[in-house]
């Protein structure tokens, strides 16, 4: 099936290793992901100020041009789903804000297209069990933490993505892929979102508590979706260790980056500079990437 | 502090009103929200508190909170709130109130290098849209 592939601005550059483990994982599936031309940066967050519609202007014209190909819209990252997905709904459910946006961006959509995030396109297209028999490279024995956060998830009316309290959707992913996932608490907890350029103290409590919780369910590594939970996670390590000599590093990797291991489709390099905490040695073992100084 | 029916009807209460849409007295003060909130221990008012001084009209001492600027709309409280009390839009429409004087929070001198240098433009993007106009 074609999708409207919109990658966001994360994926174009510190996010390399999301963005083409995303794609070959796509081919290697036969999921056509046509990137969205001309799109513009979603924003990052949802406004939430009832009086102003600027802030929207961009996703209104992103689903615009998705309608205008005929393709469900698609991404991989939680923020751009979560901005999307509400902009949409708010196209499909206010006529008068419809109305002043489709006059603001020159177009007349009417909020009828999908927006879906890549783990819903990937369930649809391959029911149960039907991912499982496209693995070449079973990740048996990883024991894997699944990570939502708060995008993706919420709010629940809106997103309709998975249960707010008990999500399933990642894990169900996992397990197709031959890996383990583990429960964890703090699996929707925020991991400190943009409060890490305003708040840096603050955003490195709110990731320790995640990554502390991984850890003691007995996580090998961890996965997200969101580029900026990646960041979060995997950044503050350093520092959680120089200030808790009990800290111990997980490794922090894009759930495509596991799916296309698990295809056979991921090759060195593993884009090592993306990470703090090197994700090689607890992958090794499943071939195709390569450990740091090999 | 002397309250009244007139620390209700003021200009502000009015503005925060519009720019929430949230009908603050719902709420009934159990606490929900600030039991799952994942930055409450940083926080000096706890949510539960920021919303108790808005239904008493303290616009002025809600906008003092550092709650305000530590909520990053994670909505944990909003999913749970028995009450169905729209805690991240009230406090993105406090912090509106504050920005829209023209004063930003966030200034990218204040951004340390090396967080700059590795941060996703998703974090500065994000904070720029929640902290400056």
């Amino acid at each position: 099936m074609v999708y409207a592939f919109y990658p966001g601005c994360t994926l174009h550059s510190q996010a390399r290793g999301f963005r083409e483990s995303t794609e070959r994982s796509a081919a290697a599936l036969g999921l056509e992901l046509r990137e969205l031309p001309e799109w513009q940066c979603c924003g990052g967050v949802y406004p939430l100020a009832q009086d102003s519609l600027f802030p929207v202007l961009p996703a209104a014209r992103n689903l615009a041009a998705a309608a205008n190909l005929g393709a469900p819209f698609v991404t991989v990252c939680s923020g751009c789903y979560h901005v999307h997905k509400r902009t949409n709904r708010l196209i499909a459910s206010d006529p008068e804000k419809r109305a002043q946006l489709n006059a603001m961006v020159e177009a007349s959509y009417d909020g009828s297209g999908e927006v879906l995030h890549l783990l819903e396109a990937l369930r649809n297209e391959l029911p149960a069990g039907e991912l499982a028999a496209r693995v070449q490279q079973p990740l048996t024995g990883l024991r894997v933490a699944a990570y939502y956060g708060c995008l993706l998830l919420r709010p629940e009316d809106e997103l309709q993505f998975d249960d707010p309290e008990r999500p399933s959707i990642l894990e169900d992913h996992l397990r197709e892929l031959g890996a383990e996932p583990v429960e964890f608490a703090y699996r929707s907890e925020c991991c400190g979102s943009y409060l890490s350029v305003s708040a840096p103290q603050s955003a490195r409590r709110a990731a320790g508590n995640v990554l502390n919780s991984a850890r003691k369910a007995g996580a090998d590594l961890i996965v997200t979706s969101c580029p900026l939970c990646f960041y979060n996670l995997d950044e503050q390590q350093p520092a959680l260790q120089a200030a808790d000599y009990d800290f111990q590093p997980l490794p922090v990797v894009y759930f495509t980056q596991l799916l296309a291991l698990a295809l056979g489709v991921w090759e060195s390099p593993w884009y090592a500079e993306e990470h703090r905490i090197d994700p090689g040695p607890v992958l090794a073992r499943f071939g195709g990437v390569k450990a740091a100084g090999d | 502090m002397l309250l009244s029916v007139k620390s209700l009807r003021t200009e502000d209460m009015r503005r925060l009103a519009e720019i929430s849409g949230e009908a603050v007295a719902k709420c009934y003060q159990c606490g929900k929200c600030s039991a799952g909130c994942p930055l409450a221990a940083d926080a000096d008012v706890p949510p539960h508190g920021v919303v108790r001084l808005v239904q008493l009209g303290q616009i002025e001492e809600a906008t003092s909170c550092a709650t305000i600027w530590l909520c990053a709309a994670c909505r944990s409280c909003a999913s749970r709130c028995p009450r169905g009390v729209d805690l991240p839009r009230l406090m993105e429409s406090l912090r509106a109130m504050v920005l829209r004087q023209g004063s930003p929070v966030l200034h990218a001198s204040q951004i340390p290098a090396d967080v700059l240098a590795r941060a996703p433009q998703q974090a500065l993007v994000s904070g720029f849209r929640k902290l400056s106009v």
